[in-house]
């Protein structure tokens, strides 16, 4: 029922792990439901740099969650948020019906990520600007 | 291991040669219909009635109380349905529990949709119905109990003895699902003061889609299906003959021996269990430890999912089953888990293993080589696994 590619990423996923001093965390799902995606990411000069992931879940949400790392490695923050539920399914040769809503938590999460770090970003931006204009 | 290891005989099993040689003529050469007057129908109700005697046979019925259907579930909604509408100016009140199979369940819930009343009963930490719960739970109106004998899921096995006295004691008809049970823990139906009792072929080494319902003479039975006379008027449709035969000769074989064959695959199942137990930590044992069919066990590990479970199973050759949410087609994990006690989380990485005559013990052992790496693999990529390490493991 799973594509080639769905079992490569599955027993083979690619970034899995945590960043101790990520600059976004995402974290979507929840237990009950029976997935849960966390992703770490890394950027310097509004690119993403490195980027790691863990997921509870089946072997579609596993995939899913490992391609949407691929996909967003070494992209811009703009490009990044291009991604889709639709281009993480087609990027692992399609998923079967019902495990779309799996592609839906892997562009959460890494959308909830991004979310994170321009949070944490803006702040730091917002208090070194406090500081120059004091200093 | 050069083969694939099957360990999911609660699902389905191969059919025997020697019943499926029993069948093959009915298909080319012995194709009469057994309503026929002629030759052909003549010879072909011959084995209709030969396996209808086997069938009866296993169960201490009289061949007259056989009614074959085209599986387990028709059997349950016949049963189910059929004695309720049968019964309605007696009552309308039912009395299931909460861990039937789908088959009871859903045909309960039709009843209710239809003017029925349903008691579902809670059943404690191993999955057991307590026989007073019955027992309080009938009222004036009740007029049908139906409790499976061995639960498909995590096998244990019900006091259907005590729950048929209460039955035949309280005047109620007591329909038990003994699809998992038969072919491993001996039906007396008069014994124990079954009423109805649901069998198929297919867990037992019989062909899949078709089973059989036992009714007991005398009980009012409505047709759920409206044609002809066939069944004693209790089911329309030209019988399936080759299957039927194959039910007959997979019965007649499953209830020969089954001590026997029970001692080897509680031998293997306990090692199973032991073997996992001790060498996987955050994980459980779900069902009895000792009142549970012989060749089930049913795990569940902290912290993961069963479908990855399953599939990480299958790259190394072994065919299981989950009760995962992603392997029941719905958002919710197996209603028998919740059932239990245990919380969504854990019920989404369950693993039932079932065995079969045919595994053997080195068998066994390649399970308890890889599947603790198969665990563990799952487990560190999983963001739930370290924030509770250490943490209480749920029993």
């Amino acid at each position: 029922m799973y594509s080639e590619k769905v079992m490569d990423h599955f027993m083979n996923p690619r970034n899995v792990g945590e960043i101790k001093d990520a600059d976004g965390i995402g974290e979507v799902g929840n237990a009950r439901c029976g997935d849960i995606m966390k992703v770490y990411i890394k950027v310097e000069n509004d690119i993403i740099t490195d980027v790691k992931f863990k997921t509870f879940g089946c072997g579609a949400a596993i995939a899913t969650s490992s391609i949407s790392t691929e996909l967003i490695k070494g992209k811009s923050i703009d490009e990044a948020l291009k991604i889709t539920n639709k281009s993480v399914a087609e990027a692992l040769d399609g998923l079967p019906p019902v495990k779309m809503h799996c592609s839906m938590l892997a562009e959460d999460c890494i959308k909830a990520a991004i979310e994170d770090y321009r949070k944490k970003h803006l702040k730091t931006e917002v208090n070194t600007s406090a500081k120059e204009s004091v200093e | 291991m050069d083969r694939i290891i099957y360990l999911d005989h609660a699902a389905t099993t191969y059919t025997k040669p020697e019943v499926l040689k029993e069948m093959l003529p009915y298909f080319t050469e012995i194709y009469g219909n057994p309503s026929s007057v002629h030759s052909y129908g003549r010879e072909t109700r011959k084995a209709l009635d030969l396996a209808r005697e086997r069938t009866a046979k296993a169960l201490n019925a009289d061949p007259a109380e056989i009614i074959f259907t085209s599986g387990g579930t028709e059997a349950d909604n016949l049963a189910i349905i059929g004695t309720a509408t049968a019964n309605k100016k007696k009552g309308n009140h039912i009395i299931t529990s909460s861990i039937e199979h789908p088959a009871a369940l859903h045909s309960c819930q039709y009843l209710e949709k239809n003017g029925f009343q349903v008691t579902y009963l809670p059943v404690d930490e191993y999955g057991l119905i307590d026989p007073q719960d019955v027992k309080e739970a009938i009222k004036e109106n009740t007029i049908l109990i139906s409790i499976m004998t061995a639960n498909n899921e995590i096998g244990t096995i019900q006091p259907v003895r005590e729950i048929g006295a209460i039955a035949k004691e309280k005047g109620v008809l007591f329909h038990t699902d003994a699809v998992q049970a038969v072919g491993s823990i001996p039906n007396d139906v008069r014994d124990m003061n079954i009423d109805l009792l649901t069998l198929s072929a297919h867990k037992s080494h019989g062909p899949k889609g078709v089973g059989a319902l036992y009714a007991r003479k005398g009980v009012r039975l409505n047709h759920i299906s409206h044609g002809g006379a066939q069944e004693r008027n209790r089911r329309a449709g030209t019988e399936n003959l080759p299957a039927i035969v194959g039910l007959g000769k997979a019965i007649e074989l499953a209830t020969q021996d089954i001590e026997a064959r029970n001692e080897k695959l509680r031998a293997l199942r306990d090692r199973l269990i032991s073997g996992i137990l001790s060498s996987v930590e955050y994980t459980r044992l779900n069902g009895h430890p000792t009142k549970r069919l012989a060749g089930n066990s049913n795990f569940s590990f902290e912290f993961i999912e069963g479908e990855a479970l399953l599939l990480s199973l299958d790259m190394k050759g072994i065919a299981a089953s989950s009760g995962s949410a992603c392997t029941s087609g719905t958002l919710d994990p197996s209603h028998v888990l919740l059932a239990i006690g245990l919380p969504h989380e854990i019920a989404h990485g369950s693993l039932r293993l079932t065995l079969g005559d045919e595994n053997t013990e080195e068998e066994i052992d390649y399970v308890l080589e890889v599947l603790p790496q198969i665990v563990q693999r799952l487990r560190e990529m999983s963001p739930l696994f370290n924030q509770d390490k250490g943490g209480k493991i749920y029993v």
